[in-house]
């Protein structure tokens, strides 16, 4: 039983499960979308004094970020009392791929040449984190929406709107992996 | 009172999140590789579900716990936006390996780099906020 949980879980178990969260939330009259409590954060720190786009009742929106902070306690759960802490049993392929460019095999969910301290202050590995989050952030906000918005709850919803985000995702991903990442890592 | 569902939703997801592991970026690799089903397996699998209950409640008019019809809002027909934004989003879910949601749940799970990261995406909302009128909609 022990081994169950602390193995990697399912894809299919996974994926019911998200889908599940997003019933639940449109049973307590919400949504599922998470990228916007960025924006919320942003309204909350005050910044729609000057920015009309973060001028909004963001405290309707109060909901989901206590949702955000769940989330953060489940990745702590998580971590601590459902995990044995072994690598990811990622493919053999990509373990070859990325070891061109100079990424170790897991040892653990994430690579220690990205997400280490020394990583994180040395120049390169810093604007790598950067420029990350500022993509993610600026593209989310600019396509309306995130994973959970456009490609879990609004192709759940069959617009296509967020069909044509989602291809946007894995034109993005896919320039980034194979042309990009090559130069920088 | 009225918001503990809500934490407790969000402790099942950061959990379901870091167990599929898809807050790896291992595994955000390997999906844009195309050389695992895994991360297809999980998106594949909620979407399905996902078309079916939101078809079923459509269908039966199905109301939430308010008793207030569940109703669904279009999101404004476009393709530029969706398509320039969502390839912009698309480049930093590929460099940083993690969208919003799986940034907070790394950050929970032990990985506090991420604070970087997701410091980075406030401002990079930040930058769409000050800048979304000059841009193509």
């Amino acid at each position: 039983m022990k081994e169950i949980i602390t193995q990697t879980w399912s894809w299919w178990f996974s994926g019911a499960m998200i889908a599940s969260i997003m019933f639940f939330l449109l049973y307590f009259g919400q949504s599922f979308g998470f990228s916007s409590n960025l924006r919320t954060i942003c309204a909350a720190a005050g910044l729609g004094k000057k920015t009309k786009f973060f001028d909004f009742n963001w405290k309707a929106q109060l909901w989901n970020i206590v949702f955000l902070l769940g989330s953060i306690i489940g990745g702590y759960i998580a971590s601590n009392y459902l995990s044995t802490g072994g690598p990811v049993e990622i493919s053999a392929s990509t373990i070859e791929d990325l070891g061109k460019m100079g990424i170790a095999a897991p040892t653990s969910l994430q690579p220690n040449e990205l997400f280490s301290w020394e990583a994180v202050f040395s120049l390169k590995g810093f604007l790598i984190l950067a420029f990350g989050g500022l993509m993610v952030g600026f593209g989310s906000r600019y396509a309306g929406g995130c994973t959970s918005g456009h490609a879990i709850s609004g192709l759940s919803n069959l617009q296509l709107p967020s069909l044509i985000a989602v291809i946007g995702f894995f034109i993005g991903g896919l320039l980034m992996t194979h042309l990009i990442m090559p130069f920088i890592l | 009172m009225k918001f503990l569902k809500f934490l407790l939703l969000g402790i099942v997801f950061g959990i379901v999140m870091a167990k599929s592991e898809a807050i790896s970026w291992f595994r955000i690799q390997e999906m844009f590789r195309f050389q695992a089903f895994h991360m297809y397996g999980i998106i594949g699998t909620a979407v399905t579900l996902g078309v079916i209950g939101v078809a079923l409640i459509k269908k039966f008019k199905i109301r939430d716990f308010h008793g207030n019809p569940i109703l669904f809002f279009p999101k404004d027909k476009s393709v530029t936006r969706y398509l320039i934004g969502g390839t912009i989003f698309g480049l930093g879910w590929a460099l940083s390996g993690a969208c919003p949601g799986p940034m907070v749940v790394n950050i929970g799970y032990g990985f506090l780099s991420m604070i970087v990261v997701f410091f980075f995406a406030i401002v990079g909302t930040y930058l769409y906020g000050v800048f979304m009128k000059k841009l193509p909609h």
